[in-house]
């Protein structure tokens, strides 16, 4: 168990220093939901009176679609100089792999995600920094990093893999999508935990799925 | 000609007969709905179209679990066939559903729990058969897909959970098919019979799709062999 989790720690910390060194990852999805942003605000001209019904929806267009180059990124970068042959020939359980891979990812969007809302603030004049917004955001971006990981191992052996992921993604994670918009809606009109509580739940069942099913199914995956 | 040819034969037959049956019976044996009129005979092949869809992926779940369990490429086939099958007739079921839904409710689409379900299920097998065509081939490829497979299956409930939740927290007009009710005596033998049509000609189309697929894979090990005879 010890072994399982340092082995968990160290793909972890070699993800964070390559991260530290490079800051791609981070700075690709940041600018990315940042043009969304941007975008969104064109697309749908929102007056102040708009802005608090479409708010949640822009905030997690930006996250979703940003979020996915990310994690395209997961496995594109071990396929320099075929790192993730040696990473496959360590002795490290493949569930190890997959965990340290998967919150790397959830912490390199969640990093990104903290440093957009402020933006996100100012552009529309939203104050989201509430309790209630972290927990759907954190629960909601690892149910994204935990079936992402698995589909960012999958899409990196296929021909056009810009497509594929997403293609995977998306409809996978609708409940995701759904609970953390509607979770947002509810945080920025201010209601109480009680309303949020059946989305928080609908995450939590979902994200516990995700980890348990992919690990296993990352396996199979990444069998040879 | 084995008992496999035989059955496939035999299920050819009798879906051909059968469903110049169902033409019959749901076009003119079947008497015209009252409240939704002529409308409503697509009816009988919607419903039937999306138990075969459903039908379809369940054998392609089957398929995944099996393949992954017993790593023979039977199992594997079996999921792949089912899933072409699968999308082709979700795809019916959503545009004899578009097409119905025009008249009898106004709209064309609605954002209702089952209709949303059924095309997130869609795009799941779709993304299913992309990664079997833009994926890798053989058995790398066929782990692959068995794991979508399965998660797609595994995820459905929760899609149409969070969808219906969705729907409450945003209540629209909406239009279900309240009308339906009870079914007349007539109208549910025609059902019946075209629910029956429907599989059989889903067990033939998974049969001859099956037994063709034996066949791409046998061709290309008999390739991958030959290159290898060449390359010596």
């Amino acid at each position: 168990m010890i072994v399982f989790w340092s082995t968990v720690g160290a793909i972890l910390a070699k993800d964070l220093v390559l991260e530290f060194r490079n800051k791609e990852t981070i700075t690709s999805i940041l600018s990315f939901s940042l043009l969304s942003l941007i975008v969104l605000n064109f697309a749908l001209r929102p007056t102040p009176s708009l802005i608090s019904v479409v708010a949640p929806g822009i905030l997690w267009v930006a996250f979703t679609f940003s979020g996915i180059l990310g994690l395209n990124r997961a496995f594109a970068v071990e396929e320099d100089q075929d790192a993730i042959q040696g990473l496959l020939l360590t002795p490290a359980s493949r569930e190890a792999i997959y965990l340290g891979k998967m919150l790397g990812c959830l912490l390199f969007m969640l990093v990104a995600e903290i440093i957009l809302l402020p933006i996100f603030a100012v552009l529309f004049d939203m104050a989201p920094f509430k309790p209630m917004l972290m927990v759907v955001m954190f629960m909601a971006t690892l149910g994204f990093a935990s079936v992402g990981t698995l589909f960012s191992a999958l899409a990196m052996n296929t021909k056009s893999r810009e497509i594929m992921l997403p293609m995977l993604f998306i409809p996978i994670v609708v409940p995701i999508i759904i609970a953390a918009v509607v979770g947002t809606d509810l945080a920025f009109k201010g209601g109480g935990w009680q309303e949020i509580s059946k989305w928080i739940q609908l995450m939590l069942v979902f994200d516990l799925i995700a980890v348990v099913f992919c690990a296993f199914g990352f396996d199979y995956v990444a069998e040879d | 000609m084995d008992r496999y040819d035989v059955l496939r034969r035999l299920l050819l037959l009798t879906s051909g007969i059968m469903v110049v049956t169902v033409l019959y019976l749901i076009f003119i044996w079947v008497p015209t709905e009252k409240n939704l009129g002529v409308s409503q005979r697509i009816f009988y092949i919607h419903v039937p179209v999306a138990w075969v869809g459903f039908l379809a992926f369940l054998f392609v779940l089957i398929g995944s679990v099996g393949y992954l369990w017993r790593r023979s490429r039977g199992w594997d086939q079996l999921a792949y066939s089912a899933a072409e099958i699968g999308v082709i007739f979700t795809t019916l079921m959503l545009m004899t559903g578009v097409l119905w839904a025009k008249p009898v409710w106004g709209v064309w689409w609605t954002w209702d729990p089952r209709l949303t379900t059924t095309l997130i299920l869609w795009l799941i097998y779709v993304a299913y058969l992309m990664l079997r065509s833009y994926g890798p081939g053989g058995d790398k490829g066929a782990r692959y897909a068995a794991v979508m497979g399965i998660a797609g299956f595994i995820d459905v409930p929760i899609v149409y959970l969070s969808i219906y939740w969705w729907r409450t927290v945003h209540p629209q007009a909406l239009v279900g098919p309240a009308a339906r009710g009870e079914l007349d005596s007539q109208m549910y033998t025609v059902l019946m019979v075209s629910t029956i049509t429907f599989t059989i000609l889903f067990i033939y189309l998974l049969m001859e799709r099956f037994s063709l697929r034996k066949s791409e894979d046998n061709i290309e090990e008999i390739k991958a062999y030959a290159s290898s005879l060449s390359v010596k």
